[in-house]
């Protein structure tokens, strides 16, 4: 049966080459990493000796059709992945239509409803994250303002696909334009649903074997404001092992203001979500099968050692509100220097719900308090500085600086820990050699009295632009309360780019730790040894 | 079963090189204005003239800088090739709304278009950012390029100019 299916895919990719029509175009990744022993860091052997992950995307267009497959190999997975992803396969191929606003796909597809409280399908790679549907899914435009989704799928868990059936249907009208309003103001109105289908055979509770969830959201639009908000609902699923009383309903809002003008942008953003995981089979764990994406409402940080202790969102239950100002100061004056100054100031902080979760409730009935700061357990705060200047033509320098409290305990589901309170502080500097010769310099301090104590990070990169690159970094954790644990992560890396290719060689330890984007995290175990990456487009 | 799905993909990548000298065009996927609208990508315009799309992120250094660069010298490139950017910026609900308000603090004069859900990244072969093409007045992809070091916008600056001699 695959066979035929992956044959179908491929037929008019052949057809193609023959008449010479349509185009083809993808792109490609391998990843190889040895692992060798190395017990001061905790680093284990491999039996393979060497893991290998690569991806291999091709897809064909002819006018509105397209057809695309994906083929994985994991032989056998690194060790930053999860080891369910095993072998090779085609896990993701699909074939797609769009004519007179009518688009449809069936095969695999990655869909997004509102900002995804109910319904995001998505990869990211880098995590180990591909939750695919594998079904039909129709778009459909009947008028200019006016966008309507369906689909009716499965969704994928590694080489497998969920027991449950998801459902889901998503409206968004953009008043102005479906009513030809000539205003300065725009509104836009979205509203979906989504459903699960899964047989229940539990003998001792009546278990609702389809679940719904609703969400709604408006965004409004004028001048340099610009406002979303979106409510998302859960009928009563209950999850797990069933020792909780998890019987309760979920609920989120999320709410975001921004405002800006030229040298100028500010944005608002708060948060509240309780029992919101949402999955395509109830007995799923983990980051398995998950349906919904809620992300971080926290500043995802580019440089090592501000991101040491990544927040991660608690579907479960928090609040959070974060504050970003993005400012310029003009160039021509004191503060400003030859070339402008740009400073970006960021604040959040998250915590937990006033009484708890609702899932954590003998009484049906409880409601968390809707907003309550004080007093409630602290999960993440974070207080950042970034400034970015050119000083003259040859140099440019970054410098942040950072405090953070993290509660490990329950981002990372760890008990004796408490809150890490730490400051950082990031220097970054760039000196261009020469036309094409630059060299970037690092350097980070984390200062902490808890956990691992203090850190500190150097990185040198040589850059030929546009074809090479050199670099050394050492993450020291020169602070550790044990001595024997006062460690050195060294790296040395080598890069060559040629256009879309791209090449890197690289030695060195990895330290143990969370490795997170867009606030979905994963634990990376520690490793010593040689990556090689290639990666390609065409 | 594996191996012949293996030959399968060996005869394909062979037919993809003889390809190579094959035009290639934006793909018809919709992505978002920072006004909210949607708008198709295969629909971007510059009479005739280059455009680059530089896919990015608010969390990506190399991405800002090159960007950054680029903006000091961008109404330069313009007068003399009429070039136009557009930025593809592909934060997800975490960050895109942080997009409008960081473009307007940092002055950029690009054209930003939303891509959430990574659609339009997707259909154009895109695995990491910074990743930026150069189409030439026909609106055909005729360069390419992954990553940014300092220094990297000359190169893309004389590919723009060998389309407008």
């Amino acid at each position: 049966m695959r066979k035929i299916i992956v044959f179908l895919f491929v037929l008019p990719l052949l057809g193609a080459a023959q008449n010479n029509s349509g185009e083809i175009h993808g792109d490609f990744d391998l990843s190889l990493q040895t692992y060798k022993e190395d017990k001061s860091i905790g680093a284990l052997p491999v039996d393979e000796i060497m893991l290998n992950n690569a991806y291999l995307n091709i897809l064909y267009t002819k006018g509105n059709f397209t057809v695309g497959v994906r083929y994985e190999s994991y032989l056998n997975a690194l060790k930053d992945f999860d080891p369910r992803y095993n072998g090779n396969g085609i896990p993701y191929r699909f074939a797609q239509y769009n004519k007179d606003g009518l688009d449809i796909t069936a095969g695999s597809f990655y869909e997004q409803f509102g900002s995804g409280l109910i319904l995001r399908s998505y990869e990211e790679k880098t995590l180990g994250i591909d939750n695919a549907m594998d079904g039909v899914r129709l778009r459909y435009r009947p008028l200019k303002g006016v966008n309507l989704k369906t689909f009716i799928g499965k969704e994928r868990k590694f080489f497998e696909y969920s027991k449950g059936i998801v459902r889901g249907a998503d409206a968004e009208i953009n008043i102005n334009d479906a009513l030809n309003l000539d205003l300065n103001t725009k509104t836009i109105i979205g509203g979906s649903v989504v459903s699960r289908f899964q047989n229940s055979t539990n003998p001792n509770f009546n278990i609702p074997e389809n679940v719904a969830a609703f969400a709604g959201r408006m965004n409004i639009i004028s001048g340099g404001l610009n406002w979303y908000s979106e409510y998302a609902y859960k009928i009563n699923d209950p999850i797990g092992s069933l020792t909780e009383n998890n019987y309760a309903s979920g609920n989120a809002i999320t709410s975001n203001l921004t405002y800006s003008q030229r040298g100028i942008g500010i944005s608002l953003e708060a948060h509240r979500v309780d029992n919101m995981v949402f999955r395509a089979d109830r007995d799923a764990v983990g980051k398995d099968l998950l349906l919904n994406y809620i992300p971080a409402i926290s500043k995802q940080h580019a440089y090592t050692l501000i991101s040491l202790y990544p927040y991660a969102t608690q579907p479960s239950g928090e609040a959070g509100f974060q504050v970003d100002i993005f400012y310029k100061i003009k160039k021509g004056n004191w503060l400003g220097g030859k070339y402008g100054t740009k400073i970006d100031v960021n604040f959040s902080r998250i915590n937990a719900l006033n009484g708890g979760p609702s899932y954590l409730s003998d009484d049906i009935k409880h409601e968390p308090m809707l907003v309550s700061l004080k007093g409630e357990e602290l999960y993440y705060k974070d207080f950042n500085i970034e400034i970015n200047r050119k000083i003259n033509k040859k140099v440019r320098v970054a410098a942040v600086l950072a405090k953070q409290s993290y509660n490990k305990d329950v981002v990372q589901q760890q008990t004796g820990y408490g809150i890490i309170e730490s400051d950082i502080a990031v220097l970054e500097v760039i000196y261009k050699i020469k036309k094409g010769h630059s060299i970037r310099v690092e350097l980070q301090k984390l200062k902490t009295e808890q956990d691992d104590g203090d850190w500190s990070m150097g990185l040198a990169e040589y850059t030929i632009s546009p074809h090479w690159f050199f670099s050394v970094q050492d993450l020291y954790n020169w602070g550790n309360k044990n001595l024997d644990k006062q460690l050195h992560y060294f790296n040395a890396n080598i890069g060559f780019i040629k256009g879309a290719n791209r090449f890197t060689i690289g030695y060195g330890k990895k330290r143990e730790g969370i490795f997170c984007v867009g606030g979905v995290c994963k634990t990376v175990p520690s490793s010593n040894g040689l990556t090689l990456s290639i990666s390609s487009s065409f | 079963m594996q191996k012949q799905i293996l030959t399968l993909l060996v005869v394909l990548l062979a037919t993809i090189f003889s390809f190579s000298q094959d035009v290639r065009k934006l793909p018809n996927i919709e992505v978002k204005t920072l006004k909210g609208d949607a708008f198709n990508i295969s629909e971007l315009d510059n009479d005739g003239k280059p455009i680059v799309i530089s896919f990015w992120a608010t969390w990506c250094k190399p991405c800002k800088k090159e960007l950054n660069n680029i903006s000091e010298v961008y109404e330069d490139w313009q007068e003399e090739t009429g070039v136009k950017l557009v930025a593809v910026s592909i934060d997800d609900s975490r960050s895109m709304s942080k997009v409008a308000p960081y473009i307007n603090s940092s002055d950029w004069e690009y054209e930003v278009y939303l891509d959430p859900n990574a659609d339009l990244k997707r259909a154009m072969g895109v695995s990491t950012v910074p990743h930026t093409f150069l189409l030439n007045g026909k609106k055909e992809i005729v360069w390419q390029h992954r990553g940014y070091f300092e220094g990297d916008e000359q190169e893309l600056y004389e590919k723009i100019i060998e389309l407008v001699k």
